[in-house]
């Protein structure tokens, strides 16, 4: 259901709900940032940014991927590795539940691809997170696939990009979600003795324990528009100073004044952005328009 | 100081209030009742043995949060001798919420840091709970970097709630504060001990809890969130906490079968909180015989192990290619 048949009257919900048939499903999109209405394929041809207001819709780790590497020449990296249930963890629902509904709804084994290639012919090994995956959280898988993509950089001589969206450690395998902070972190000193650059771009939302660890260690930081970065969340912020927070609080804009990023990037510029500044970090020659 | 009893430790309150009056009736009476108290002290002891034999998670969440537990300053008192205490992150401020600075361990120079939490309202305000800013991340993260430079061993004392969540510590880049420490600890030329002495309140705690050696305090936690907070987002109840507790795996003797913690130190009857003397005691040894053993290794190995350990951390499993 799309939120805004969930604000719907429910006597309206019904009758629009009868009406729905004769809707091609997802043709239109609405613009949750200026409601506008976008027909789909031109919200897609512009890397899903809203053509009308510039946001940023949040889009799929292997969508992310493909708008940053060349076609050609990718190879997926950590696909073996897959969750397990340390702690027998169960809430409401069983973990293991939890992680089968997350895999038919996305179609991945766990919220981080990684994938080698090359963006404009600069070697990169580049990792994304899944979001719609239990809310893009670390758990000891993503930990895994993230130090296997810095390996794999270092074997290929290779810059390691990854672009974060995570709600933090994931609760459900407890302790080793947090040590996920640490190992991560430490294989980024490994990329460092060899001198390979790691960017690290904050997307919407990057959040707790993702935000305090690898995503604020890049040589480079940059974000998307508008993207919601921080460490503790904003209402449990609020529930402690208990005074409502600045307008763009926590905002990638508020983040770059503040001095804590490097740039704002455009999605649709990202690719050729990230390209140029790699190929300079790695001694490369200047790349063609 | 008068023990402040647990909710689950009321029989025991019970029992030693019964204690305190005799001996009060003792005072004034020609009556011999020493007889009797010593029954009842035995009594109390054996009662306290037994549910302390019986602690759940949750149980042990409040014994590691109790008020009258040693803090690192406690520590730095009864086992270190000389110590100056360091100040300040050179960039914005002293953060009270950690403490550090030089001292003598054995007659060893070290560097000692770790979480300060306040006695009474007033200096818990000044410690803002041990729960620290980005300022104090930045302090610890300075008096490791002197450790490093002038090769003197780090013992951290971990025991907070968790970071600060306040709109000050992001605006000045608690993220970064954290992650920047991860990052310093994985590398830095010294070896560092950890050891959590009540609270491991996730990213505030492990912040400074990369090191060689994770040691755990029998009843300290250590948690990737608070029992009440999991709660409240996963069953959107606090009442849940001791569920959540449960589950989380978050005790001394779950982490050390997890793989998580290298080792246990055990804490009097009734807890550090009990008997201070006997746990200085105890963590004196555990102390001493960590650092021998990292001693044992010339530098390139330890970094090198550290680093093993780190990158090995994980539960997952790996399906064989095809």
């Amino acid at each position: 259901m799309s939120w805004f048949q969930k604000i719907l009257p429910p006597k309206i919900k019904r009758r629009a709900q009868a009406s729905k048939k004769s809707m091609p499903e997802g043709l239109w999109s609405k613009c949750p940032a200026c409601n506008e209405v976008l027909y789909r394929a031109d919200l897609e041809s512009n890397l899903e940014v809203c053509p009308k207001c510039g946001h940023h819709h949040r889009i799929g780790a292997r969508q992310r991927l493909a708008m940053l590497l060349d076609a050609e020449g990718q190879h997926e990296i950590g696909a073996h590795i897959t969750p397990l249930d340390p702690l027998k963890f169960k809430d409401s629902k069983k973990y293991p539940d939890r992680l089968k509904e997350a895999q038919t709804g996305t179609s991945e084994t766990d919220a981080l691809v990684v994938i080698g290639g090359s963006v404009k012919a600069v070697p990169v090994v580049a990792a994304a997170f899944e979001f719609k995956f239990m809310g893009g959280s670390m758990g000891s898988v993503v930990g895994e696939r993230f130090a296997l993509g810095v390996e794999a950089a270092i074997e290929s001589n290779s810059a390691f990009v990854c672009f974060s969206a995570s709600g933090g450690a994931r609760m459900q395998e407890g302790l080793f979600s947090l040590m996920q902070m640490a190992k991560t972190s430490a294989a980024l000193t490994q990329l460092s003795r060899h001198r390979l650059p790691f960017v690290s771009v904050l997307t919407d939302p990057t959040m707790g324990g993702v935000s305090a660890s690898f995503a604020m260690l890049g040589d480079l930081i940059v974000a998307e528009p508008n993207a919601l970065i921080g460490f503790a969340g904003p209402r449990v912020i609020e529930q402690t100073v208990r005074e409502t927070l600045p307008e763009g609080f926590q905002r990638a804009e508020f983040l770059q004044e503040k001095g804590a990023i490097d740039r704002i990037i455009d999605r649709r510029q990202m690719r050729s952005e990230l390209a140029s500044t790699l190929a300079m970090m790695m001694g490369r020659p200047a790349l063609a328009a | 100081m008068k023990t402040t009893f647990l909710d689950f430790e009321q029989p025991i309150a019970e029992l030693e209030a019964k204690i305190e009056e005799l001996r009060f009736v003792q005072d004034d009476s020609a009556l011999d009742i020493s007889e009797e108290i010593r029954r009842l002290q035995k009594k109390s002891q054996t009662l306290t043995k037994d549910i302390y034999a019986k602690l759940n998670a949750w149980q042990v969440s409040q014994v590691a949060r109790h008020p009258q537990r040693p803090y690192t300053l406690d520590y730095v008192q009864g086992l270190f001798t000389d110590f100056v205490e360091l100040h300040g992150d050179r960039a914005y401020a002293d953060d009270a919420a950690i403490v550090g600075g030089m001292a003598r361990f054995n007659g060893e120079p070290v560097m000692v840091i770790g979480h300060q939490k306040g006695r009474d309202t007033k200096e818990k305000i000044y410690r803002n709970f041990g729960m620290p800013r980005p300022e104090g991340y930045r302090k610890a993260l300075r008096l490791m970097r002197l450790a490093e430079k002038f090769g003197l061993p780090i013992f951290t004392f971990i025991d907070t709630p968790g970071a600060y969540p306040g709109i000050g510590a992001e605006e000045r880049g608690q993220s970064e504060a954290i992650a920047r420490n991860l990052y310093v600890m994985a590398e830095l030329k010294t070896p560092i001990v950890c050891t959590i002495v009540g609270e491991g309140g996730s990213g505030g705690a492990l912040a400074i809890g990369v090191g060689d050696r994770m040691l755990i305090l029998q009843y300290s936690t250590y948690s990737v969130i608070s029992p009440e907070g999991c709660a409240s987002i996963l069953w959107k109840s606090a009442d849940k906490a001791s569920v959540a507790a449960e589950t989380l795996g978050i005790t001394a003797d779950r982490l050390k079968a997890n793989g998580l913690v290298d080792r246990v130190v055990e804490e009097p009857l009734g807890g550090a909180q009990r008997d201070w003397d006997a746990m200085f005691q105890a963590m004196r040894r555990a102390l001493t015989d960590t650092l021998a053993e990292l001693r044992k290794q010339p530098l390139d190995a330890l970094l090198d192990t550290r680093y093993q350990r780190l990158r090995a951390y994980g539960s997952f499993k790996e399906i064989p290619a095809k």
